[in-house]
């Protein structure tokens, strides 16, 4: 019993408030899209840079693909992405957008700026019209100063002090509006990130295993690849499990080849007509 | 001509997974209490067991609202029996209603997929599956819901089930030993939380023997 957005012609009859629906989009609300899935991602600004946090749980359907993967991606020294959505595209448009980065550092001589990385995907995924399924949320500290943007498959952005992405959003959105506040130090950053994060990983069922966390600062950034491992394996049986080695042979059946085919020596050399 | 389809749904699934091994002279019966809707939690103490019958246990994963329904129906057919025989009714006789109660809702299903676990007028342990229309199987072990695919090929390996095709057929029965039926089952589902989203929190294990019935919870992931 999921509710969704349009797709598609209504079959069957409709329980919709048309005349409430027709109002609220007379007004300008659009209907609501589809959930992301699987993820907890979240950035917020603090007094001295950017911490951007991720739980590690990748799942194809209900099932974990895997326990313990990395979602937040390197754009540049100075700057992070996280990412939710299809893996493969957040891995892929993270990638790009990095190298062009590279590119583009080798060819002005200067540290890479947060909004150009912001421009490089915002771009990306506008040309590909939603059809590159990954949302993000980039983090990062330049020149300018600490930056925190996230961006939707679609290719549009906001620039926001906390952000939250995934289906987990909205257990780690919770957690930010009541408790953040502008001029955290680093401590108070990473543990409110981690709450949040925790939020997610423990009550959203498409996040979960570890926390991950990046914190930014100008000149410095130091990646906390498993941060938090709140959920050990409960149960490891002491007397182990043994398994044959072999695969259980249940018939054997051999047919000499000789008795199906009729080998015919022709006189002469067998290549020639 | 593409089929008119309907835009709500009575059934909802709530997920979690049970687990059911019968030995010589017990049975273990094992579900996983997290109830979810979606990517949600509902609860994390929910059980999916409850005892028909002094010697049969049901495990029933699924939509639980049915399960519910489906759990009163049968108590309140057993309370007849009782009255009507001046006894209690045998797990294979449970077994049969079970079936019958399922099948007499073909048409509008009980979203539940069961696991009947209990012992015989032996006192052998039996374990019964289900498929959600009454379709049922006298087995040496069994596993439903949605941690069943992760379960079964591991408890095909450890328990060597004979295989149907191979004759003579051989019984149905666990040779494990009591308290290894309980460590396999604690595995069992603390593996399946490791891959399963809708398996998770706490499993509730009924232990049934000649002595009676004994009830174990072990803590598992709760991500």
């Amino acid at each position: 019993m999921s509710s969704e957005g349009m797709d598609g012609p209504k079959l069957g009859f409709s329980f919709d408030l048309y005349s409430r629906n027709d109002m609220l989009t007379k007004k300008g609300l659009k209907p609501p899209g589809y959930l992301k899935t699987g993820t907890t991602i979240v950035g917020l600004i603090f007094k001295d840079g950017v911490i951007l946090g991720a739980d590690t749980r990748a799942t194809a359907g209900p099932i974990v693909a895997d326990k313990n993967c990395e979602k937040i991606h390197y754009m540049a020294p100075n700057i992070y992405c996280c990412g939710a959505g299809t893996a493969a595209d957040t891995e892929a448009v993270t990638d790009n957008i990095s190298s062009q980065l590279k590119l583009h550092r080798y060819h002005t001589g200067r540290e890479s700026r947060v909004v150009t990385a912001l421009t490089l995907l915002k771009s990306h995924l506008f040309r590909y019209q939603g059809h590159v399924s990954a949302a993000l949320v980039l983090g990062g500290v330049d020149v300018t100063g600490p930056h925190l943007h996230t961006i939707y498959p679609h290719g549009s952005t906001d620039t926001l002090p906390f952000a939250t992405m995934g289906s987990g959003s909205l257990a780690a959105m919770a957690i930010f509006e009541s408790e953040y506040r502008e001029g955290l130090t680093r401590d108070e950053g990473v543990n409110l990130v981690t709450k949040a994060i925790c939020s997610g990983i423990f009550n959203d069922l498409g996040s979960g295993s570890n926390v991950d966390i990046c914190v930014i600062e100008k000149g410095k950034k130091e990646y906390l690849r498993n941060h938090l491992t709140p959920n050990p394996r409960t149960y490891i049986s002491s007397k182990g499990y043994a398994f044959s080695k072999k695969t259980e042979v249940l018939l054997t059946k051999i047919t000499p080849l000789k008795e199906l085919v009729d080998v015919v020596q022709v006189g002469g050399d067998a290549m020639e007509e | 001509m593409t089929k008119e389809h309907a835009n709500w749904s009575p059934y909802d699934n709530n997920g979690g997974t049970c687990v059911a091994i019968a030995g010589a002279d017990y049975c273990v019966i094992a579900a996983d209490t997290r109830m979810s809707t979606g990517y949600s939690i509902l609860t994390r103490d929910y059980s999916k067991i409850s005892k028909l019958a002094d010697k049969s246990f049901m495990a029933s994963s699924g939509f639980q609202a049915d399960v519910k329904a489906l759990q009163k129906v049968l108590s309140s057919r057993h309370l007849i029996y009782q009255h009507q025989h001046n006894k209690q009714m045998s797990c294979p006789a449970m077994a049969q209603l079970l079936s019958n109660t399922l099948y007499y809702k073909r048409f509008f299903p009980y979203y539940a997929f069961n696991v009947l676990g209990g012992l015989d007028s032996e006192g052998k342990g039996c374990v019964f599956t289900y498929d959600a229309v009454g379709s049922y199987e006298r087995v040496g072990y069994s596993a439903q819901g949605s941690g069943a695919t992760l379960i079964t090929p591991f408890l095909d390996n450890q328990l060597k089930s004979p295989s149907p095709l191979l004759l003579p057929a051989k019984d149905a029965v666990t040779p494990l030993s009591e308290a290894e039926a309980v460590d396999l089952v604690k595995t069992c589902f603390s593996s399946a939380t490791e891959r399963d989203i809708y398996t998770g929190d706490s499993v509730e294990i009924i232990i049934l023997n000649a002595n009676g019935v004994r009830r174990e919870t072990e803590q598992l992931r709760k991500d």
